[in-house]
């Protein structure tokens, strides 16, 4: 068997040197009536390379690729063209195969590499601060939303009509069992919702996104201002990091914790997992915040190098009293998320995001061409709404599929229950969308909506 | 530098590199990805276009390559030695896996494709699925959480949910072991539970009167680790999980020891009503520096209905079906993350329970339980093991041997780096003195468990010796030496900033 290095000999010498009979004599602690003496048979036996190969290739032909032909989805996946580079470097067995940094003296690579992640994430953010990552975004907002409770002591939190559904939905379910109260406000697609009327003095934290879930760009100022005067945290999330190579970080608009989905940069779609949340925030409140954090420091003979620092807020240290019981955080994705961000640097960053959003106002002015066809989001980055009044989106999107088009994400897909949205598509355009792919979006909208 | 011989000129070492920064190296105008130019349109971001620089650096592609390549030589990895990493179980990752998740039609899916798009994602999963529930045994699997924390937070809301249901949402406390792992108690704390210790007997098990003991109609639960952190089995688990459930308590186990019992021991039939599996640990996926991971959990029939959405399962016409919104009588208590899990990772393990079978894997935690008895019947020698033998997958010693010496087990896992190997887990678990806690796992060669054991006996007879400034000045070959944490933590710097004179420029 090929990971398994023991032959039959050593087997024998090593229990010899135990002074056990047979491996079967090591298990003697567990209950006899427990234990099989054979393999579970109703599993399959081990199997080759290439048998494996053949077996799992088989299973991903029964897939369509997103990249096998036009691909308008968003919804807080973005599928973005990812540098040869960034895979090469991650499967480099030092950085895929080592563990969290507990020994700084030999983990100094993984340990610089968060520590340059966290600068970039602060920087792109607009915020002091960041940490060495967290599962995803919708984990992040749960602990943002966490963290603010501990902020200001307050038990109620907000999330916008606007925020991810998975986002608020994790949240909700997070904090299910705590004393901290969720109030997730309904899908809000045409932004009428008045946040600002609804903060109090009772409310830990506002939760908001931006651009928000339907794709709409806000400016985000007042409603901080009205959160600091009501003494709460606004929380924002971003679930397209490209945007902010563009768009006023939240930092500049008064955020105080933003959470971001990072795999997006660095990372392919991989079918939503593993993500990368990114978690920034300012410093005041840094030790009450989640998650691992890489920190400067000299080793003994005067050198700079980075540990992992600040554990005392954590589980193994605080145990119950911990502020998350987080333990991973999502390392090599972020490690992949630092080096195509270090790769587009800021000219490319900035040149990434302006061909994204360009890409999308040339969709936007292709559909509002479409009859029958409108589009909700004013302002956006490179994600909108459009509805297809009378049509049933879901069903639009299943016909655009069988012609080789993956369309949009319908909005009933998170809302079945809401009727009035059952016309809502979300579509999206990146730097990988072709003006071809977009006239046959339209072309295709244009025959299934006559 | 004397410790280090005699100093080179440049502080390079040979193949070990110093690397600034990456904000200390480029150009803001050089970039590293070449891109088309972005239509020329108007655009319609309302006004909220970002004003100024970000402060990014700027590099050419070679100059990225370089600089990530010389970070990673300076990490220890499973791939480069022996990783005895107790708990953690550092087992080879096997490349097949990687090649695997890498397949278009896996790696270049999107969430949101129509279901009849990703028909083959959607059998890894059930695939998966069906994978750990026939080696556990249990009811129904939750693939959604993302690591074996997150894991732990499903089974426990899981119980709350159940409690919940059938009116007894006011049972508040859950008993942990002293020995537990730190996320056991954090975790408990987060479904709104109170933590009452039970301690352990002086066969390193828990202490079965205590235990009943602690018992009664507050309790919502307990979690175990079993294989326990001390690396023995309990072997009062049956009647602890039939005292949990006459309690009217569930029985959640920390997976994180499950490697000792794949392919051997049905956790369903140790009374288990939840456990997490890391995938990252018993079904080699890699750890990735710290992730990401992955720790679906297994539920009894009791938990099965409260299992968090999404679920998979598979139509009577042999397709599969992505359940996202509640159906039936299903009762979820919500959603763990955001999409459907971490698919990847499920890929990676999936490609590894198909390579090893059932055979194989009864092989491993076979492998693995001789290969700690081996690390704990030689290292006895000298080392002082916590409890008498055997060990399941790992095997515990503490610092009686070092005692007088001079030589903390910190100091001497520090000289074991300059031995070229990497330390087991110290000063865990809590409850004996100076702890090591070594995993060899079934992926080691006798040939490398000689060699470890040669080293560690070398150097507990050096320690005993009286040359404790061997100990105490380690580690003397490494890219650093010994970090001062204490001035990390009392004066944080976690970003970069520019440097003074750039910022006045500014």
């Amino acid at each position: 068997m090929r990971y398994l290095p023991l032959t039959d000999h050593d087997r024998r010498a090593m229990l010899d040197r135990i002074g056990a009979g047979s491996v079967d004599d090591l298990f003697c602690d567990v209950p006899a009536e427990t234990l099989a003496d054979a393999p579970f048979d109703a599993l399959p036996e081990h199997a080759t390379e290439m048998a494996v190969e053949r077996d799992l290739s088989a299973l991903a032909t029964r897939n369509r690729a997103a990249g096998s032909g036009p691909c308008f989805l968003g919804a807080g996946a973005y599928r973005h063209h990812v540098p040869a580079t960034v895979d090469h470097l991650i499967q480099r067995g030092e950085f895929l195969t080592a563990y969290t940094p507990y020994q700084p003296e030999v983990s100094q690579g993984t340990l610089q590499t968060l520590f340059e992640f966290q600068t970039q994430v602060a920087l792109i953010t607009g915020m002091e601060v960041a940490n060495a990552s967290m599962y995803d975004a919708a984990t992040g907002v749960a602990e943002a939303a966490a963290m603010a409770s501990r902020v200001t002591r307050r038990k109620r939190v907000l999330v916008a009509g606007g925020v991810h559904p998975h986002y608020a939905e994790t949240t909700a379910s997070f904090l299910r069992y705590t004393d901290i109260k969720v109030e997730v406000l309904d899908p809000d697609p045409v932004g009428i919702a008045d946040l600002i009327g609804r903060v109090n003095e009772g409310h830990a934290c506002v939760v908001v996104q931006n651009p928000d879930f339907f794709g709409r760009l806000s400016d985000l100022s007042a409603l901080a201002s009205e959160c600091h005067a009501q003494g709460a945290l606004l929380v924002v999330a971003v679930a397209e990091p490209v945007s902010l190579g563009l768009v006023k970080p939240p930092g500049e608009m008064g955020a105080d914790i933003v959470v971001g989905e990072g795999h997006a940069i660095g990372s392919s779609l991989n079918f939503g997992g593993p993500g990368v949340g990114l978690f920034a925030t300012r410093k005041k409140f840094v030790r009450h915040m989640p998650g691992r954090l890489a920190g400067e420091t000299e080793d003994q003979d005067g050198r700079r190098g980075w540990v992992l620092t600040l554990s005392t807020r954590e589980q193994h240290i605080r145990r119950e009293k911990a502020t998350s019981n987080i333990c991973t955080n999502s390392g090599l994705v972020a490690l992949a998320w630092t080096i195509h961000m270090s790769l587009l640097g800021e000219a490319g960053f900035s040149r990434l995001a302006r061909l994204n959003h360009g890409k999308a106002v040339e969709l936007v002015g292709l559909l509002e061409g479409v009859s029958g066809l409108e589009v909700v989001t004013p302002t956006f980055f490179n994600e909108v709404l459009v509805r297809l009044p009378g049509h049933d989106a879901a069903a639009v999107v299943e016909t655009l599929a069988g012609k080789g088009i993956l369309a949009g994400v319908p909005l009933s897909r998170f809302w079945p229950t809401f009727p009035e949205l059952a016309d809502g598509l979300l579509v999206c355009a990146t730097e990988t969308t072709e003006r071809e792919d977009m006239e046959a979006l339209a072309r295709a909208l244009t025959e299934a909506l006559a | 530098m004397t410790e280090r011989g005699t100093p080179t000129l440049t502080g390079n070492r040979g193949l070990q590199i110093e690397e600034p920064l990456i904000f200390e190296q480029g150009h803001p105008d050089k970039t590293g990805v070449d891109l088309p130019d972005p239509p020329d349109l108007p655009d319609r971001l309302g006004g909220l276009a970002r004003t100024g620089p970000i402060g990014l650096s700027g590099l050419s592609e070679p100059e990225v390559v370089r600089h990530y390549t010389r970070l990673s030589q300076k990490n220890y990895a499973i791939d480069a030695g022996f990783y005895p990493l107790g708990s953690c179980t550092m087992k080879h990752n096997p490349r097949l896996n990687e090649r695997m998740a890498r397949l278009p039609g896996f790696a270049d899916l999107h969430p949101f494709q129509p279901q009849s798009t990703v028909q083959g994602a959607l059998a890894v999963m059930h695939r998966l699925s069906e994978w750990l529930l026939g080696l556990t045994g249990m009811e129904a699997v939750a693939l959604s959480p993302a690591a074996g924390a997150h894991g732990e937070l499903c089974g426990m809301q899981a119980i709350r949910a159940a409690l919940d249901a059938r009116g007894a949402g006011d049972r508040r406390v859950v008993l942990v072991p002293d020995s537990a792992h730190g996320t056991n108690p954090a975790t408990a704390a987060l479904c709104g539970f109170k933590v009452r210790g039970v301690p352990g007997d002086d066969r390193g098990r828990v202490d079965l009167a205590a235990f009943r003991e602690a018992l009664d109609d507050q309790v919502a639960g307990v979690m175990l680790t079993n294989p326990n952190t001390c690396g023995l089995f309990e072997n009062d688990i049956m009647a602890l999980a039939t005292a949990v459930h006459e309690a009217g308590a569930y029985f959640y186990l920390d997976g994180a020891n499950f490697n000792a019992l794949v392919g051997r021991v049905k956790i369903a039939d140790l009374g288990v009503d939840a456990m997490h599996i890391n995938l990252h640990k018993t079904f080699s996926t890699p750890h990735g520096g710290g992730g990401p991971g992955a720790g679906p959990t297994v539920l009894s029939p009791a938990l099965a209905p409260f299992a968090p959405l999404p679920h998979v399962v598979a139509e009577a016409d042999g397709g599969y079906r992505l359940i996202e919104r509640v159906e039936g009588d299903m009762q979820p208590f919500g959603r763990m993350k955001g999409f459907h899990g971490q698919f990847g990772v499920f890929v990676r393990a999936l490609s590894y329970l198909m390579s090893m079978g059932a055979d194989g894997l009864r092989q491993a935690s076979g492998d693995a339980v001789l290969n700690a008895n081996y690390l704990l019947a030689r290292l006895s020698e000298t080392l002082t093991p916590s409890f008498e033998g055997p060990c399941m997958h790992e095997a515990l010693f503490d610092d009686r041997f070092l005692k007088g010496t001079g030589v903390s087990t910190l100091d001497f896992a520090k000289a074991m780096i300059d031995e070229g190997v990497h330390p087991m887990t110290m000063y865990f678990p809590l409850v004996v003195h100076g702890a090591m806690l070594m995993e060899p796992t079934e992926t080691e060669s006798r040939d490398s468990l000689d060699a470890f054991c040669d080293a560690v006996l070398a150097l507990a007879d050096k320690a005993r010796s009286g040359d404790a400034a061997f100990f105490t000045e380690a580690p003397r070959h490494t890219p650093r030496r010994r970090l001062d944490e204490t001035r990390a933590a009392r004066h944080p710097v976690l970003r970069w900033e520019p440097p003074e004179p750039a910022k006045a420029a500014e």
